[in-house]
């Protein structure tokens, strides 16, 4: 018997797009509407492939032998009481709730504790700590932008609906879609070219090549006299999200902080001296400056380009300036495109439990933050730590080997539902279950709002959520400390189930106040 | 004759690698897809490699053999493309400038064309690197 279940939330990119239609058939998904190739992938192949582990595994003799459960938490729990200085890491791609766990592990065992943003928007974090950031809602752009500015990023590929669902291609309550638009450029194009093979096919004479400029597109001019919403693109590479722009520029790599210093400059209304900035003429510079000095709601969505630059959060702390400048003249909000799906969540998590959102060490008893000391790739380089616990991240394929070969000096802990990388080189490797697929919780989008991913299949038998095994890490952790004698925490572990069959607490309507006799005569 | 190319690397998703990665780590999507490297026309012209071929990927940290391809919208000669995956983690560096970021983007690799040598699956590639894998 089939079953459909609307309104599912997507649990891969910091989009968490909430309007999927899942079918589901003896426990399994079988189709999936709304969602893009990823969440396809994902939600009716990924969850279910051969890929899954099952049950734990432990690597005896360098081969991962499957083992009960407690026998693999108590192993864990071992490694973990028995390290000096353990590093918890990853948080990415789990919930709020299982966060809340982690941070408490990671008190007990004085270990550092970091999430996937510091390889990713830990230096936009940085940046928003030293100079705040003029940020609104997805909601806000979707409904209120007319100038979406899409730097060194590429939604296309790393978040493929956002452009549809927010910006762009949506229609919003003040803005309409620029879809239809779109579609008749690219039959426009698609014309031309053709009239130019069958010219170069009559004539037999070769079209002038093209001079290789810094930019492609319409001339910036246009931006001004076209209608409706508008799309830069700056990159230094082109991409799909380009393609699909009203104009795309690119420049220099590593050249952001001065192409954005360079368009400060103009928004203040100073002088350069120079006539190029990141190989862009300081003419083009200036008509992009005026396209954004002239929207109504401008908004700037930054990628990984600028944070993996040169500069790094440099980079992001002058982005967020520009957008303060802009304010200046008009309506102007920037925001960080965040890669999976809770490492928001994470960051909210770790700040409203320790004040920190990454690189948190407890080695003294309480929590200290210093990115570039107590990041992951800092820490692994360094080789201080002696033990690892890999959850709901895969940094066997997203670290640098060389920093990896460090990670395997020591023994591994990983704590993921499929045989991703990481989870093939661990000692102690963890089935869980899929969050907002087998398991429901609280997740973070993009723009910060918290939204409540659903349950959907039963999970395999035997199979934990992250929240259930991370308390037995911790309770076993507890006991082998108690054993020794050493203090432990006190506080007591509740996992929390949200259940999203039943309305959430927000949703009641409250009950009318009775009217009692006094009332009624006071209204009388 | 030895043909070098001195590049700049830039690694990032594309939507190949996104369902690779969520078909599984395993899967052949997921190998096509990121054990790859995009260059622009006018490069593989003076590499002498076609789309398909196979290269060496070297830099100060590691060296990878990958496929060639090309890429749709090459506009930059000297500038190539890797997806983020374990490939091109082999030539990644280190260096955080102290801000938790290791090298992902923007730094200088050789490239030279490994023609019969063959690209590591993912099994093969983590027991290169780390001396085990799932097995």
């Amino acid at each position: 018997m089939s079953k459909i279940i609307n309104n599912v939330v997507c649990p891969i990119c910091g989009c968490l797009c909430d309007d999927l239609e899942v079918t589901v058939e003896n426990n399994e998904i079988v189709k999936m509407k709304n969602g893009c190739a990823v969440c396809d992938a994902k939600m009716v192949h990924g969850y279910k492939s051969e890929e899954r582990i099952l049950k734990p595994l432990i690597r005896k003799d360098g081969k991962l032998i499957p083992v009960s459960m407690d026998e693999a938490i108590k192993k864990a729990a071992q490694i973990l009481a028995d390290a000096k200085y353990p590093l918890l890491f990853g948080w990415s791609s789990t919930v709020g709730e299982a966060q809340r766990i982690g941070v408490e592990l990671a008190e007990e065992l004085g270990s550092a504790l970091d999430n996937c943003c510091s390889v990713c928007h830990g230096p936009s974090v940085m940046a928003t700590q030293e100079i705040g950031i003029p940020a609104a809602t997805l909601g806000q752009t979707r409904h209120r932008a007319d100038l979406i500015v899409y730097w060194a990023c590429n939604p296309w590929a790393s978040h493929p609906r956002h452009v549809e669902r927010y910006t762009a291609f949506t229609s919003g309550r003040f803005e309409s879609s620029e879809w239809k638009n779109y579609m008749q450029r690219l039959k426009a194009a698609s014309g031309r070219k053709k009239m130019e093979m069958a010219s170069k096919r009559i004539a037999r004479v070769e079209p002038p090549i093209k001079p290789k400029v810094c930019f492609t597109g319409p001339p910036p001019q246009m931006l001004e006299q076209k209608p409706g919403r508008k799309m830069i693109v700056v990159d230094v590479r082109k991409t799909m999200t380009a393609e699909i722009a009203d104009y795309f520029l690119q420049i220099e790599p590593n050249r952001d902080y001065e192409v954005i210093e360079a368009l400060r400059c103009l928004v203040t209304d100073q002088e350069i001296d120079v006539d190029k900035v990141g190989g862009i003429p300081i003419d083009t510079l200036r008509d992009v400056a005026d396209a954004m000095m002239n929207c109504e709601f401008g908004v700037i969505y930054f990628g990984l380009g600028m944070t993996q630059s040169l500069g790094r959060f440099r980079n992001i702390e002058i982005a967020i300036a520009l957008a303060r400048d802009l304010n200046r003249k008009t309506k102007f909000v920037i925001s960080p495109m965040r890669g999976h799906f809770n490492v928001t969540g994470a960051n909210n998590v770790f700040a409203w439990q320790t004040g920190y959102p990454f690189a948190i060490d407890f080695s003294q008893g309480y929590p200290q933050f210093n990115p570039g000391e107590n990041t992951a790739v800092d820490l692994l380089k360094r080789g201080d730590n002696d033990a690892t616990l890999i959850i709901a991240a895969d940094p066997g394929a997203h670290f640098p080997s060389v920093i990896m070969q460090n990670m395997m000096k020591h023994p591994l802990i990983t704590i993921n539902p499929d045989m991703n990388a990481i989870s093939r080189l661990g000692d102690v490797v963890f089935p869980a279950q899929w969050c907002g697929i087998e398991y429901a919780g609280t997740a973070y989008r993009m723009d910060t709002v918290p939204i409540t991913l659903k349950k959907v299949v039963e999970a395999p038998p035997g199979v934990l959520t992250d929240e259930e095994l991370l308390s037995r890490i911790l309770k076993e952790v507890r006991a082998i400390k108690i054993k020794r004698g050493e203090p432990v925490g006190q506080t007591e572990i509740t996992p929390t189930h949200p259940d999203t069959t039943k309305p959430s607490p927000t949703h009641k309507t409250p009950a009318k106040p009775k009217q009692t006799k006094k009332t009624k005569e006071r209204l009388k | 004759m030895e043909h070098k190319l001195l590049a700049t690397l830039i690694t990032g998703r594309t939507i190949e690698q996104g369902v690779g990665k969520e078909k599984g780590k395993g899967s052949e999507e997921y190998f096509d897809s990121c054990a790859v490297c995009f260059f622009d026309k006018s490069d593989m012209l003076s590499l002498g490699i076609k789309n398909g071929s196979t290269v060496r990927v070297t830099s100060k940290y590691g060296s990878v053999i990958v496929k060639a391809k090309k890429y749709r919208w090459g506009t930059t000669p000297g500038m190539v493309f890797m997806p983020c995956g374990s490939w091109a983690n082999v030539v990644c560096g280190d260096e955080t400038y102290s801000m938790g970021m290791p090298l992902y983007k923007g730094f200088p690799v050789e490239i030279e064309p490994a023609p019969d040598q063959p690209v590591l699956t993912l099994e093969k590639l983590l027991l290169q690197q780390f001396g085990r894998n799932s097995a």
